[in-house]
């Protein structure tokens, strides 16, 4: 991992409208990404977690290009991607690739696993038209497929195998960046240790940077460098795995870990649980977002501003507990 | 790697040795367990072989279905005359055979037009979304708000008389049904994970409508496509009825019956035969759409 950074996203904000009024006025938004700044270096695995709703999977999209940011920056390499036309936009498609999360819907029931991984190739120019299918075969066996399925449709496959087909796709147009969203969470779990090796692999075969978009810590335990936790739009802290998983600071973030299940009776951790539901993003409580659920519930959280604070070397907190220096000493 | 390549190895699905089988061939596997649409298909390829058969060999048509024997009007069917004759002695049996062509042609390339303007317009509209949407679809919504054969009529005055002026304007009148279902079918598939990749991949708009969508959600325009074709008969059958499409002394089904209406009582004949051919050939296009909406439609397949 080097320190150069390859993207840099800078207070991203993604709104939806919810209802108009009768003159087209917006009467309600939904705020899934909230201002949200996070960096990922190149060569690295950044994980980020949350629960579904939280907006990790439209910061994805955002940064594939399939949604437009409400505001904010998307810093890919030098360029900010926010702020260019659609057809120089499309340029970027092929350093930034994106890994589904339901293999059963992201592969066209229509072509064939060979059309399917040679489409990117040709309309992206990359390889000369008789060497094509020269490509495809690669392609299938870097993850692990016999070049025999080529003329296969993708029902013929299982799950497991479909993804190994969407990363075959991915990995077409040589990306420098690949947005894993979920890439596992639809698999057996015999299966999604196998789609981790292979994508781990292919990290250190291509010299990738993943984006790792997770529900669960554990998953994202095992590939990540550092880690993002968010919660209703926001990012409640980053760090760097180890520091996460043994110094959680966030009270959110303590309260996954709890939850993440053992099969070490002795090492059974006290659980933490949060009473009552995420609440909507169309209406989110003021201050700190997670001050509704919190079990360290301060006066000051409603008037916190959710910045993250680094408040030991790459350890970034947002919590109103670690704001300001006095506090930050009272609690470490 | 290894240890992947080997879990890959002996996963169930290398017992696939051949090609697929393919979406087409199971619905036509499944259309074949339908006797309606079997028949139906049978029917309409006769009238296509008789379209073809009667426009390039004339000659095998019993009697020439243009020729007028004043002293052999309104015969009854016989041996001689099968379907009897009309009120200007032209064998109708004939007539009708070469009338097919009109009709089938009619229908096709009515469809044809309506279904090409309605995927362009109806993929634009549901595609894009927004004001296009808007604007394309409120146009759309206009011309449904009329009734069809009285639009159709319109068109027509405006285009002036014959075949060809009938075909435009009942494509014209069609072609808000095709853009509203090809709209919503793309509303449908567009959200489609294999859409968005499509677009992630770097693919040009153009390019995922007709090359990722399109073909998606090409089923169930096809299943439209053959019902539009019986109405589009019923329609170029009723403007002949009007006397707005053929020109004499052409032979048309809906014409046929038109002129011969007068001599209902004393010779119903001359419109029973040419009523008959419009009702079964609009039957057999119905019964043919129905089976192909139910092979297409996996819940109703019967294995």
């Amino acid at each position: 991992m080097s320190d150069e950074v390859l993207l840099d996203v800078q207070h991203l904000k993604k709104y939806f409208t919810v209802s108009k009024n009768f003159f087209g006025k917006t009467t309600s938004v939904l705020k899934a990404v909230d201002d949200v700044s996070f960096q990922i270096k190149k060569g690295e695995a950044f994980g980020l977690v949350g629960e579904s709703g939280c907006g990790k999977s439209t910061i994805g999209k955002m940064i594939v290009g399939l949604y437009t940011p409400t505001a904010g920056k998307i810093i890919y390499n030098g360029t900010d991607l926010t702020s260019l036309p659609r057809k120089e936009r499309r340029q970027y498609c092929k350093d930034i690739q994106l890994i589904f999360q339901d293999p059963y819907a992201s592969l066209n029931p229509r072509m064939t696993v060979g059309d399917i991984i040679a489409e990117p190739v040709i309309i992206n120019h990359l390889r000369p038209k008789n060497e094509v299918e020269k490509r495809v075969d690669e392609l299938l066996n870097c993850v692990g497929l016999s070049s025999n399925y080529r003329n296969r449709y993708p029902y013929e496959f299982s799950g497991g195998q479909r993804q190994r087909i969407g990363i075959a796709r991915a990995l077409a147009v040589e990306p420098k960046l690949i947005v894993c969203d979920e890439p596992v969470s639809a698999l057996d779990v015999s299966i999604q240790a196998q789609v981790l090796n292979l994508l781990e692999s292919l990290k250190s075969e291509f010299g990738l940077t993943y984006l790792f978009i997770a529900h669960g810590l554990n998953v994202v335990k095992h590939i990540s460098d550092r880690v993002g936790v968010m919660y209703l739009g926001k990012l409640m802290e980053i760090a760097p795995k180890n520091e996460l998983y043994h110094n959680p600071l966030n009270p959110y973030t303590q309260a996954l870990l709890s939850a993440i299940p053992s099969i070490d009776p002795t090492k059974r951790r006290h659980r933490i649980e949060l009473k009552g539901d995420v609440p909507s993003p169309i209406d989110p409580p003021e201050g700190c977002r997670f001050c509704s659920r919190c079990f360290k519930e301060a006066d000051k959280c409603k008037k916190f501003n959710s910045e993250l604070k680094e408040v030991s070397k790459n350890h970034f907190v947002a919590c109103s507990l670690f704001d300001g220096e006095g506090e930050k000493s009272k609690h470490l | 790697m290894n240890e992947i390549e080997n879990a890959v190895a002996s996963s169930p699905s290398e017992e696939f040795t051949d090609k697929p089988e393919s979406i087409w061939r199971s619905m036509w596997d499944s259309l074949k367990q339908n006797r309606a649409a079997m028949v139906s298909l049978a029917f309409i390829l006769l009238l296509v072989a008789i379209a073809v058969i009667t426009s390039v060999f004339p000659q095998v048509l019993p009697h020439n279905p243009y020729e007028q024997s004043l002293t052999k009007t309104l015969l009854p069917p016989n041996s001689e005359y099968w379907f009897g004759t009309d009120q200007l002695g032209r064998d109708i049996f004939s007539r009708i055979l070469i009338g097919t062509r009109v009709s089938l042609a009619v229908g096709v390339i009515a469809v044809a037009i309506s279904l090409t303007f309605g995927i362009i317009f109806g993929s634009i509209a549901g595609y894009f979304g927004g004001k296009v949407d808007t604007v394309i679809m409120r146009i759309m919504d206009i011309m449904l708000s009329i009734p069809s054969i009285l639009l159709a009529i319109a068109f027509m005055a405006a285009l002036g008389q014959g075949i060809d002026k009938a075909v435009i304007a009942i494509s014209l009148v069609a072609i808000p049904e095709y853009a509203r279902i090809v709209r919503g079918e793309i509303l449908s598939v567009k959200e489609n994970d294999y859409v968005q990749a499509a677009k992630v991949v770097g693919n040009k708009d153009g390019r995922i409508i007709f090359h990722h969508i399109i073909p998606n959600v090409l089923s169930s325009i096809i299943v439209r496509a053959t019902l539009g074709i019986s109405s589009a008969i019923l329609d170029a059958s009723a403007l002949g009825f009007l006397g707005l499409g053929v020109q004499p002394p052409q032979a048309e089904w809906g014409d046929m019956l038109g002129r011969a209406r007068n001599y209902i009582f004393q010779a119903p004949y001359t419109l029973i035969f040419p009523g008959l051919a419009i009702s079964l050939t609009v039957l057999a296009f119905n019964l043919l759409g129905d089976g192909l909406r139910d092979a297409l439609d996996p819940k109703s397949r019967q294995n």
